[in-house]
């Protein structure tokens, strides 16, 4: 279904942004039917944006570089360059096996619990409706019920698989939020690998249930200074010193090739049930797809299936934090610059020297300066919209979800249910709409109630 | 553009060390149209600095049946002026090349020591500009070609083309990058080139023998062997793999081979260098002398004694 222009939204000037460097990358400054016109931000600026074709051969086509564009690659010392070599073949041995994929659908299905419900947000849907009774229609692809508690499971269970076939015995991981720390632990516990993960002190604090629930099933949380960036920085070289041993389990769609696209292979699963459940349920695709952004696991996840269709609008929220000129932010798509940040190219928080910045969310899962390569990309090339929310409209739109849905929503996939304050006024009534409900949010439950915008 | 004169006659001892190649320090004060030995540049970044480049440094070594002794220091810690000390400590007890690191917030391939170095370094406001005007200073007053040591990042979001060059201008020969592997530092070496600066390249014990190959025949300045598999630090002893990997580097190349990563001791030094090794780079206990001392003027002192027992070891 193709979106209406609003035109009551266009207003001031058009700014068409051309990149030059990379041939894949022009933007035409064209509307047609299929264009999406936004003015979300409340300013005068419009920003309008259409994909041509051959971008999205380019992104085929170099994808097995690990190239998208100009993002992505592997930046890494020259230590690694074999693993990571090593890595992407056994990965694309894994793709091909037959047996592996069998194992690893049993495993989604009877350890993870998918397929992950596609739930109809009826009340939510009614909140948003317009006075004329009029509203897109709000389901929430509920990744919260899966094992863990969020999306991270989906890739956790699949590379650890990896890592025993591969004839590794130990794993070692970098947790922000913690889930992927959980999600790793509970594979190796059911891989009878050894586990180490390494979690920022900061993140520490904030997500103590998670830190508690890595040493039940069996993990070694080891505490790095600062939070999930310098507990990145630390599993990586942990990993360079074990490099026979120790297999590398990377919670998200960052660092250098392969990693990137493994993860949002494993991840791609959302997006795929998600094609299936929505043809069964009202018989086409969604018009919508709404997820929040931290480094991009679980938006590529659920976006990833629908690139190629470009009446699917994939639009990505990142955490605003205390605002985007407070300087304390994680918004590296709407605010970084490109830089070269944990192996691969891409978007960055980084200050005029080329420092890495240490980023602020509520979502503490949210927190990290640099983003996924591919999301850059798609960034680029206008294919997706990324926008951001405070933290206090996600700590807002987590206390809605509990009151309208009696769902309750980990701060970090607040930030995509936060912007339906924005979107649905813009929406037509009946446009189909799904948000990943990325994780569920017992884990902040102490955040909220410390917090003194909450209303509880 | 600045032109530095070499303000002061150079020392009995730095003209003993500099007798063949540096013809030209009989007349120290004379303003240096074409240093010997450097690559000739169009940018006309002329400096009176009286060093030749890594490689030339290295041939002259060779003549004499000498191994470099390389020490690292991080710029910036514990402060910038204790540094351009250091670095004339460095220089004048035996060091023929000096690495200096430039401080960045997630130094991937550096162990505790160098890590925290370069925390303390950026926490004091250390920043590429102030490095730059501290190099200005000190290079001409120095005999040993400086090597920068930095991340890729940072030199991005300056611009390769101006980080070049403004390294350039102020007197440094060469450049480490360790998160940068072969395949892209095609950018790097086009403008490294373009100014006449030497991009060292790494290969280490997990890099294939065809790798190795393609790295070395990149290589300028020298080819830097790491020793062991991991991030700097030192470690209580010498993998012997690096013996065979030196043998199997020199058979794929004449280029220089300097060694790094855990050495840490005048035994090592001297273990390397029996091994076959051009140069030895000592960088986490370099770091650590100074971090540990009391006071930076004691760094320094203990700066002096640390690296003249290594140098001994080569003689």
């Amino acid at each position: 279904m193709a979106c209406n222009m609003r035109t009551d939204l266009l207003a001031g000037h058009l700014i068409g942004k051309r990149r030059t460097g990379d041939a894949s990358v022009v933007r035409a400054v064209l509307v047609d039917r299929k264009t999406i016109v936004k003015n979300i931000l409340g300013s005068s600026n419009l920003i309008i944006r259409t994909l041509t074709k051959p971008q999205v051969e380019t992104v085929e086509r170099d994808v097995s570089k690990g190239r998208f564009g100009r993002f992505g690659g592997k930046y890494v010392p020259e230590s690694l360059m074999t693993c990571l070599g090593e890595l992407e073949a056994e990965f694309n041995s894994a793709l091909r096996d037959t047996e592996f994929q069998a194992e690893l659908a049993t495993a989604l299905r009877d350890y993870v619990g998918r397929e992950t419900p596609l739930y109809f947000a009826q009340r939510l849907t009614n909140y948003y409706k317009n006075s004329k009774g009029e509203g897109p229609d709000i389901y929430l692809k509920r990744e919260d019920l899966s094992h863990g508690g969020a999306h991270k499971i989906n890739n956790a269970i699949a590379q650890a698989m990896i890592a025993k076939r591969m004839g590794r015995k130990s794993v070692v991981a970098a947790t922000g939020a913690g889930q992927h720390g959980v999600a790793t632990a509970a594979a190796c516990a059911k891989l009878a690998l050894e586990c180490t993960v390494f979690m920022g002190t900061k993140d520490m604090e904030k997500q103590s249930s998670n830190l508690r629930l890595m040493k039940l099933l069996g993990a070694q949380v080891k505490s790095v200074g600062g939070n999930f960036k310098d507990a990145t920085s630390e599993a990586l070289r942990d990993w360079m010193g074990n490099l026979e041993s120790s297999y590398f389990l990377t919670g998200t769609v960052v660092g250098p090739h392969p990693l990137p696209s493994m993860v949002r292979e494993f991840q791609s699963v959302i997006g795929k049930e998600t094609r299936r459940q929505a043809m069964e349920r009202w018989g086409h695709k969604p018009d919508v797809l709404l997820a929040c952004v931290g480094s991009g696991s679980n938006a590529l996840g659920l976006f990833h299936e629908f690139v190629k269709d470009k009446d699917v609008r994939l639009i990505g929220v990142e955490g605003a934090g205390f605002g985007l000129e407070s300087g304390g932010h994680s918004a590296t798509l709407a605010r970084g610059d490109v830089g070269v940040y944990h192996g691969a190219m891409s978007y960055l928080l980084q200050d005029e020297e080329g420092q890495i910045v240490r980023p602020h969310s509520i979502g503490v899962g949210l927190e990290y300066p640099g983003v996924s390569p591919e999301l850059s990309f798609l960034k680029d090339t206008g294919r997706a919209e990324f926008y951001t929310a405070t933290d206090e409209e996600a700590l807002d739109a987590f206390q809605l979800l509990c009151r309208l849905e009696g769902i309750i929503p980990a701060l970090e996939a607040s930030h995509a249910l936060a912007f339906l304050n924005k979107l649905c006024p813009t929406l037509p009534g009946g446009t189909k709409v799904v948000v990943n409900c990325s994780g569920r949010g017992d884990k902040d439950v102490e955040t909220l109630f410390n917090h003194k915008f909450h209303s509880m | 553009m600045a032109i530095a004169f070499k303000s002061q006659i150079p020392t009995f001892f730095q003209l003993k060390k500099n007798t063949e190649a540096h013809s030209f320090l009989r007349f120290p004060s004379q303003r240096l149209a074409v240093p010997v030995g450097r690559r000739f540049t169009p940018m006309a970044a002329l400096s009176t600095a009286p060093t030749v480049g890594l490689s030339e440094t290295f041939k002259r070594l060779k003549n004499q049946g000498k191994v470099a002794l390389i020490p690292y220091i991080t710029a910036g810690d514990p402060d910038l002026s204790t540094t351009a000390e250091a670095l004339k400590v460095l220089d004048s007890c035996g060091s023929d090349i000096i690495e200096l690191g430039v401080p960045y917030s997630d130094p991937l391939a550096d162990g505790p020591v160098i890590q925290a170095a370069a925390t303390r370094s950026l926490a004091r406001g250390t920043n590429f500009n102030a490095i730059i005007s501290m190099l200005k200073e000190v290079v001409p007053q120095l005999s040993s070609p400086i090597a920068l040591f930095s991340y890729y990042n940072p030199i991005l979001k300056r611009g390769v083309e101006k980080f070049m060059f403004t390294i350039k201008d102020v007197g440094v020969q060469g450049l480490v990058v360790p998160d940068v592997p072969l395949e892209e530092t095609e950018i790097l070496r086009k403008e490294a080139t373009k100014n006449g600066i030497e991009l060292v390249l790494l290969t280490t014990p997990t890099t294939p023998i065809d790798r190795m190959k393609a790295i070395v025949e990149a290589a300028e300045g020298f080819v830097y062997l790491v020793s062991s598999v991991g991030v700097t630090g030192a470690r209580a002893s010498v993998s012997d793999r690096v013996q065979t990997l030196l043998q199997e580097i020199k058979e794929a190349t004449t280029k220089p081979v300097a060694v790094g990563f855990g050495i840490s001791n005048p035994e090592h030094v001297k273990q390397v260098a029996g091994w076959g090794a051009d140069g030895v780079i000592v960088g986490s206990a370099m770091v650590k002398v100074l971090a540990e001392a009391k006071s930076p003027e004691e760094g320094l002192k203990e700066l002096e004694t640390f690296t003249k027992s290594l140098k001994a070891a080569l003689d």
